[in-house]
């Protein structure tokens, strides 16, 4: 949909207008999707949308969703800056147990915790930097390269941790997990301002439109004057940076790394987040407010199966199923559909 | 001379530790041990405790790291029995594949003894196996339950481990046995939280919202500790008193959980005991020594423990063993 081909045909269409009305905004199916799961969790548990105050914060099951959600949105910022130039990164997740496994255990040995924090997040960089210079510089497929640290990277994890869970007591490490800012839950709050950030710096600068550019077309985004591998670095470098974020977020949670279990399988949460906020995995045009909304069909989803009662062996099917709904809405099958019903504009 | 006396000291501790008959059984043997890895800290305990338990007999172990691999188990064992070993254990990493590598073991006259799982073999090609029973585990667990519990009504919500993993089904199987015909005890919610702390705290959360802020909840069986621990802090988080206001029951007995019974926030666990060798080593005992071959399925205790039983010392215990 956003490949650059020429249209031979004549056309018709009227220039599009400068904004868009926010109605158009919310037609889109990702929110329809949302609402959809949302009114099925009500009607399977009538107090889903119940939020009461508790110990200074609000407290129900849409809070939940919206704190087990976080560590996936924020995985899927990142992520979306990736698939937008065409590439994935499938070591997230480890990195989220890297990230976790090295707050912990320089915390446990006496480190000051601001310190162990910027440790970790270095650490996520560091991680981030390492798949870039895979793809950039050894121009590896990044599915490859991203794969060696998905798989080395939680053994990374557990030679940091030496194969055990490590438990802390650190007050600020728990409060990234589990504190809360005007009676939200701190990982909301944070995948709020990250969001919020990244999505300014993307879109009220040139940022934004360079990643579609290599995204569509790396060789043409270079001999356009365009630093490729530079953006390239700096996306993946990113994506490495917020998974550390995550693994904080999961670590203080539990108070504990767990190296082992820590973020396992996140990347494809990610993946899929991203993939149903619209953005192709063929790259170009992106969005991560609606990636952060796919993070949040899936907990959504996930949330309403915990509290349905349905038995654990229905987990998975009920989750495939309703992905493969929102996927069908959004295929351009469904799209060419939708423009032959009558009423709408042609 | 003064790691003889050191050997020596061992050797008699063990012996007054274990039991007297065996204290010069297996000094000096050699015994191959083929580990399946170190996947989870229960396998790092059972790795350190097997080591303890054969230094305390001076035994000479010879320790084999498989890495998951089952290729890598055969050559070890290949190379034990080239090693001519006076008797070989092994933790199988899956539960087939095993006739080749058994019949040369048996061949060369060396006894196996499995440890913790089973396999499908004729049972004449191993001497023995040393394994928990996973159904008497939640048995144990669900008849501390409802003692505690007494004639009150109680809703149940259980933590399930991995779906179709063994101990999941067994462990609930069990629970459900001990809670049959109890008419106020009843699992009013049953998901999976995969065995791990994140999961188990994210599912309680949802059971407590689900069940009138928890109110409706009286106690929540976990199928390991680990879930246990994470549906501690949920408990906590929702305003509600692990232990007290939900009771806590759980299986496997690590460190963790025993640390938080010291805080009252935990009721009772189930020991899946990392001793696997030590009964291993008093059949291997009778066995070389005596000639008596032992039953073929040696079943380990599934102990209970409450805060009564010393939870500081048990945490301290554990604590080293690599859990």
């Amino acid at each position: 949909m956003t490949r650059p081909t020429v249209d031979l045909r004549p056309t018709t269409q009227p220039p599009r207008a400068p904004s868009r009305p926010i109605t158009s905004l919310l037609v889109r199916p990702q929110v329809i999707a949302l609402v959809a799961v949302l009114l099925v969790n009500w009607a399977l548990f009538p107090g889903f949308f119940t939020i009461t105050w508790q110990d200074g914060r609000l407290f129900g099951s849409l809070i939940d969703v919206l704190n087990r959600g976080a560590p996936v949105a924020i995985l899927a910022i990142g992520m979306t800056a990736v698939i937008a130039t065409k590439g994935v990164d499938l070591s997230v997740g480890a990195v989220m147990a890297i990230s976790g496994a090295v707050a912990a255990v320089l915390v446990t040995s006496g480190v000051a915790a601001p310190v162990a924090v910027l440790v970790a997040l270095g650490t996520g960089l560091l991680c981030g930097l390492w798949n870039g210079i895979l793809v950039t510089v050894l121009d590896i497929q990044p599915i490859i390269a991203t794969l060696v640290l998905m798989v080395a990277g939680r053994g990374l994890a557990q030679l940091v941790t030496e194969g055990y869970i490590v438990t802390f007591s650190d007050p600020l490490l728990i409060f990234i997990g589990t504190g809360s800012f005007l009676g939200l839950p701190m990982p909301v709050i944070i995948a709020l301002v990250l969001m919020v950030a990244a999505t300014l710096i993307v879109r009220r600068t040139a940022l934004g439109l360079l990643i579609e550019a290599v995204g569509v077309n790396r060789s043409a985004a270079r001999f356009a004057g365009l630093s490729a591998n530079a953006l390239l670095l700096i996306v993946y470098t990113f994506a490495g940076f917020c998974a550390a974020i995550a693994g904080l977020i999961v670590a203080g949670d539990i108070r504990g790394a767990d190296a082992n279990n820590a973020g396992l399988w996140l990347e494809l949460d990610a993946i899929l987040a991203v993939v149903i906020g619209g953005t192709s995995l063929m790259g170009g045009r992106f969005s991560i407010p609606m990636a952060v909304l796919g993070a949040m069909i899936i907990q959504a989803m996930n949330t309403g199966i915990l509290i349905s009662g349905f038995s654990p062996e229905f987990n998975l099917v009920v989750k495939s199923a309703v992905i493969i709904v929102i996927l069908v809405l959004q295929s351009p099958l469904s799209a060419r559909l939708l423009r032959r019903l009558p009423g709408t504009p042609k | 001379m003064k790691i003889f006396n050191t050997l020596a000291l061992g050797a008699g501790l063990a012996g007054l530790l274990m039991s007297a008959a065996y204290a010069e059984g297996l000094q000096g043997k050699v015994i191959g041990f083929s580990q399946i890895g170190s996947e989870s800290g229960w396998r790092a305990a059972e790795t350190s405790v097997t080591k303890a338990v054969a230094a305390e007999r001076g035994i000479d172990l010879k320790f084999a790291d498989a890495q998951q691999k089952q290729e890598n188990q055969i050559k070890a064992i290949r190379g034990f029995i080239a090693q001519g070993v006076d008797a070989i254990l092994v933790a199988p990493v899956v539960a087939t594949g095993w006739e080749e590598v058994l019949t040369e073991a048996k061949e060369a006259n060396i006894p196996v003894v499995l440890l913790d799982r089973g396999i499908e073999a004729p049972e004449d090609l191993y001497l023995t196996s040393v394994a928990s029973d996973q159904v008497k585990e939640g048995r144990v667990a669900g008849e501390w339950l409802v003692g505690a519990v007494g004639d009150k009504q109680c809703n149940v919500v259980e933590l399930q481990g991995t779906v179709g993993s063994s101990p999941a089904i067994n462990r609930k199987q069990g629970f459900e046995e001990a809670l049959a015909g109890k008419a106020n005890l009843t699992i009013t919610r049953s998901q999976t939280g995969d065995f791990t702390r994140s999961k188990g705290k994210e599912v309680m959360e949802g059971f407590i919202k689900a069940e009138d802020g928890g109110k409706n909840i009286c106690a929540v069986y976990a199928h390991n500790d680990d879930m246990a621990v994470g549906a501690i802090q949920a408990i906590k988080d929702a305003g509600l008193k692990p232990g007290t206001d939900i009771l806590v029951v759980s299986i496997d007995a690590v460190p963790d959980i025993f640390a938080a019974m010291v805080a009252g926030e935990a009721n009772a666990t189930v020991e899946l005991t990392p001793n696997m060798a030590g009964p291993a080593f008093d059949a291997l005992d009778a066995y070389l020594n005596a000639g008596t071959a032992p039953e073929k399925f040696i079943i380990t205790e599934s102990r209970l423990y409450t805060p009564a039983d010393d939870p500081q010392g048990e945490y301290d215990r554990r604590k080293g063993l690599g859990y």
